[in-house]
């Protein structure tokens, strides 16, 4: 099963995850990864934004990378956009696989490429108002990872 | 003649808005135009940054390999993508 979502509201990725594992019964394990907005560095609010014509397709295009890559029974990536408050989930990545090694790398590989190769653009609201966040050298060595 | 401009993330800043219909450009519209129109539009900054290595262009939700080859016509979206977030 491949369910990739972009998501405008808040949601809740333990909910989510309780649906995927009960849509895998016969999967001996399930990994997932939350990613929250840092409660910490001044940040007020983080805002992101998509480019609908690309964002959800080329999320699509990772979830079929991850299951032709490792051996999945199925793959949920969802990822919100919109302003978002401290402490909120920002993304959830979740595999199930007969065996856990595949189901722990294909949500660490599909975390790398979300974060610094998926059409998302992030600014941050901190005391002095809004900063754009640039890519980091930290972001291109985790992609490298997996060619 | 209308041709749609999308900026994204810093972009959007420069350029002082997210869309901008274009309707005055006469037939296909290229990478030259482009840039001489983003300069009187809006700034030399603005047609700077889209001229910058790592900005990507799409048109109607297709990336192109080669910016320069811009041509785009009636109808069609232009997106200008700044490089993307880590995080």
């Amino acid at each position: 099963m491949r369910d990739v979502r972009l998501l405008a509201a808040a949601f809740d990725p333990g909910a989510e995850v309780d649906g995927f594992t009960a849509a895998h019964p016969e999967a001996g394990g399930v990994a997932a990864f939350v990613g929250k907005v840092r409660p910490t560095d001044g940040c007020e609010a983080l805002e992101l934004s998509h480019y609908e014509p690309l964002t959800l397709s080329g999320m699509e295009a990772l979830a079929d990378e991850a299951l032709a890559r490792f051996d999945l029974m199925g793959i949920l990536l969802a990822h919100r956009f919109g302003v978002l408050s401290p402490g909120e989930p920002i993304v959830l990545a979740a595999a199930a696989a007969r065996h856990r090694r595949s189901a722990i790398e294909a949500v660490d590989f599909a975390m790398d490429h979300l974060k610094s190769d998926a059409w998302f653009w992030k600014r941050e609201k901190r005391a002095d108002g809004w900063h754009w966040i640039e890519p980091r050298p930290q972001d291109h060595a985790d992609l490298a990872r997996w060619k | 003649m209308a041709v749609k401009f999308v900026f994204l993330g810093r972009l959007a800043d420069l350029a002082g808005t997210h869309e901008f219909e274009l309707t005055e450009a006469d037939g296909e519209f290229d990478w030259t135009d482009l840039l001489a129109w983003l300069e009187v539009w809006s700034s030399p900054d603005l047609a700077a940054a889209v001229a910058g290595e790592k900005v990507r262009i799409a048109v109607n939700g297709a990336l192109l390999g080669d910016k320069k080859a811009l041509s785009a016509m009636d109808g069609d979206e232009v997106a200008f993508l700044p490089p993307v977030s880590g995080g």
